[in-house]
């Protein structure tokens, strides 16, 4: 419904210099607004928003490049350097974006609806926190009496390094997990699958003993990060001062560098998402999503072509787990829940599964609706308590509202109210996935 | 020799005897049929032998070497296409990738190729783009390529399913009751489409089916099945006079194939 409204609605402007002009002052008009309000929830959706415009515009494909670089990698960096609170929240939808984007593979594309997904990010965080912390020399310790002077294993410039590894490393888990379970099919696979994403969590909330590797539920730290040169915080303070308003601390770069990173890998998930799904295994996975049986038929290895997507999803989630144990300098079994799981699938669900585009816009929207949407109606509901507003008509009084009625503890509810409507109203999600057309002069014959 | 031979297929579910005791050979580059009631079994035979169902005993050789207990995949990749009884296209795919995701088998790709585009990659592809074109054209479909296959009306989905089959360029073609739901005139098309199969293609074709003007028609070899067992088999004109076979089932299909005949 969003979509098709905006299609009509840009139909209209789409042809000559309308869609450029039309970018152009929604990425003005957004940036301004974000810069003289800097608190305003609204104005931050304004700017967000302009990637969909500039999505759904009809215009150059270059200029549309060129135009969301300048949004990523400049004006969204400078704005969240600004107020630091925006640069959490971009880099939270980065990090479910990419998520999102191998989740999408494993349900979207080869139709394996996989509730543990989670895992993966796990292996990909437990390995970083492992070998970038302390915790290798802490082996023999039990949680809580290491002393805290140990050496760490690694400099933290293998972070890099590890972030391939993640990669790997991931992969093979997938593969592991995957081949005592993908025998299995539909229903079976979903619960077999809750079953190893609950394993994993697990297994890290108990492999403190008899070796401590994961030092149990009180989680690894501190984790390294990569060195920061002093030159570029300097220089970043140096030139862009003015714009920002304030001293950038070493703290902010970090946060900044991350973004960058899960940026530079969405891009990496992206091409390599595109290039699989027109090929061979990627319509090996879309047969295999429509019609097992009259897949196998066609010569496709049931088993294979399901473990190569089980290990290509996992491979993202396992470097976006490396991202974030340097990013957090902290990793619990807490953060890898069953809820995740499903906060991801949401995110899929909700965008469209299938479509790399919808997905993002699906990990953007649940992302902020959960950071600031949410948030931002509980604090207005406490200012109003504390008023002495009324509502009009029933007078009722808003400080006698329950302290119970908080909106950020609702979104379990939220997300179960955004699946029941999006399955009833538009179940191909918010950009559904087209297939792509060929250019087949087919008139001749 | 043979290009597929049955000896003595067997394949129970619970207490029923789906296929009993089958033998059954063909020839390369025959037509033959497959009839009987309901339930006789002719489905589960063609399950049996695209490795869907491992048999219970007996052996199955397909151009010279034993194919059972293999998986459907590698059974497919040896030269065994089919379609289905009722039709099992990837819906949400266009025409175009139906069909080559029926050349899966050909396919040389590797994942580097695939990530870089490069020059073998694009070759494959567009070759592969324009022999599904050509198979396309050749069961009947024009202009519909870039359509998603549940948009076809009936008639046009069965000859994508013969399509995609063809498209991995199979020894042996197994057709369960192609036929089924089409009117007279479609059904004249398909069955010459079947011949000109096996004729220009040399496809060796097996098939299911109850409209007995099309076995009448094409079929050289008739196998006749009854609760899984092989009742009879011959040419048209010996299954036609078989008394077993009247007796057992095509009492009335007989008749009315005759008449039908005699009509046309």
């Amino acid at each position: 419904m969003v979509s098709s409204h905006f299609e009509d609605l840009l139909s209209r402007f789409s042809r000559g210099p309308w869609p450029y002009l039309l970018v152009l002052a929604h990425i003005a008009a957004g940036t301004q607004l974000v810069y003289t309000q800097p608190r305003s929830i609204l104005a931050f959706l304004v700017l967000v928003s302009s990637f969909l415009t500039l999505y759904f515009v009809r215009a150059d494909l270059r200029f549309k490049f060129f135009a969301g670089a300048l949004l990523a990698v400049v004006i969204i960096p400078l704005i969240g350097v600004r107020n630091i609170f925006y640069l959490e929240v971009i880099f939270q939808i980065a990090v479910f974006a990419a998520l999102a984007l191998g989740l999408n593979i494993v349900v979207g594309f080869a139709g394996l609806l996989d509730l543990g997904y989670v895992a993966f990010y796990a292996v990909g965080a437990y390995l970083w926190a492992f070998f970038g912390s302390q915790q290798f020399y802490a082996m023999y310790y039990a949680p809580g009496t290491q002393p805290s002077d140990l050496p760490f294993l690694l400099p933290g410039d293998a972070f890099y390094m590890f972030m391939l590894l993640g990669v790997v490393v991931a992969a093979f888990t997938g593969i592991i997990l995957g081949l005592p379970v993908l025998r299995v099919r539909g229903d079976y696979l979903a619960i077999v699958t809750l079953g190893f994403g609950e394993v994993i969590r697990v297994l890290a909330n108990n492999l403190d003993k008899p070796l401590n590797l994961t030092n149990g539920p009180q989680g690894i730290t501190p984790i390294q990060r990569p060195t920061m040169p002093e030159g570029v915080v300097e220089f970043v303070n140096s030139t862009l001062q003015p714009l920002i308003g304030h001293r950038v601390t070493v703290a902010d770069m970090y946060n900044l560098l991350f973004y960058l990173l899960a940026l530079v890998v969405i891009v990496v998930i992206i091409f390599v998402t595109r290039r699989l799904d027109d090929s061979k295994l990627g319509r090996a996975w879309t047969a295999v999503r429509e019609d097992e049986t009259a897949a196998i038929a066609q010569g496709i290895p049931l088993v294979k072509t399901k473990l190569a997507a089980f290990a290509v999803g996992a491979s993202f989630a396992g470097v976006m787990g490396v991202l974030l144990a340097a990013s957090r300098t902290f990793i619990s079994p807490e953060s890898f829940s069953f809820m995740q799981s499903i906060g991801v699938l949401v995110m899929v669900i909700l965008g469209g599964s299938g479509s790399i585009p919808g997905v993002i816009l699906g990990a953007a929207t649940i992302t902020i609706l959960n950071l600031q949407v949410l948030q931002g109606f509980s604090l207005y509901l406490t200012e109003l308590r504390q008023s002495d507003a009324i509502i009009p008509i029933i007078n009722f009084a808003w400080k006698d509202l329950s302290t119970q009625l908080d909106p950020a503890k609702y979104q379990k509810m939220l997300f179960g109210i955004i699946l029941i409507v999006m399955m009833i109203f538009r179940p191909e999600g918010m950009i559904p996935a087209t297939r792509r057309r060929r250019k087949i002069d087919q008139e001749e014959n | 020799m043979a290009l597929l031979d049955i000896t003595r297929l067997n394949k129970t579910f619970g207490g029923l005897k789906a296929i009993s005791e089958v033998d059954f050979s063909l020839e390369q580059g025959r037509i033959a049929s497959i009839i009987g009631p309901n339930g006789a079994g002719k489905t589960t035979f063609f399950n049996a032998l695209t490795g869907i169902y491992r048999p219970d005993s007996g052996q199955i050789v397909f151009n010279g070497k034993s194919i059972v207990g293999l998986r459907p995949d590698k059974i497919a990749a040896r030269g065994i296409s089919r379609t289905f009884q009722n039709i099992r296209l990837f819906q949400e795919m266009t025409v175009i990738e139906n069909i080559l995701v029926g050349m899966h088998v050909h396919f040389r790709q590797s994942a580097v190729q695939t990530l870089f585009r490069l020059p073998f990659f694009r070759d494959e592809e567009a070759e592969a783009e324009r022999k599904a074109l050509e198979l396309m054209h050749y069961v009947g479909l024009k202009k519909v390529g870039n359509e998603l296959a549940k948009n076809l009306p009936y008639g046009m989905q069965r000859r994508l399913e013969i399509a995609r089959a063809l498209a991995a360029e199979p020894l042996l073609l197994l057709l369960d009751e192609p036929a089924a739901g089409m009117n007279p005139h479609e059904t004249e098309e398909i069955t010459r489409l079947f011949q000109n199969i096996r004729d220009e293609m040399g496809i060796t074709i097996l098939l299911i089916e109850h409209d007995m003007r099309v076995v009448m028609k094409i079929s050289e070899e008739i196998c006749v099945m009854d609760y899984g067992q092989k009742i009879a088999e011959g040419t048209p004109a010996e299954i036609r006079g078989n008394s077993k076979v009247i007796e057992a089932y095509l009492g009335r299909g007989a008749v009315a194939g005759q008449h039908e005949e005699s009509v046309a």
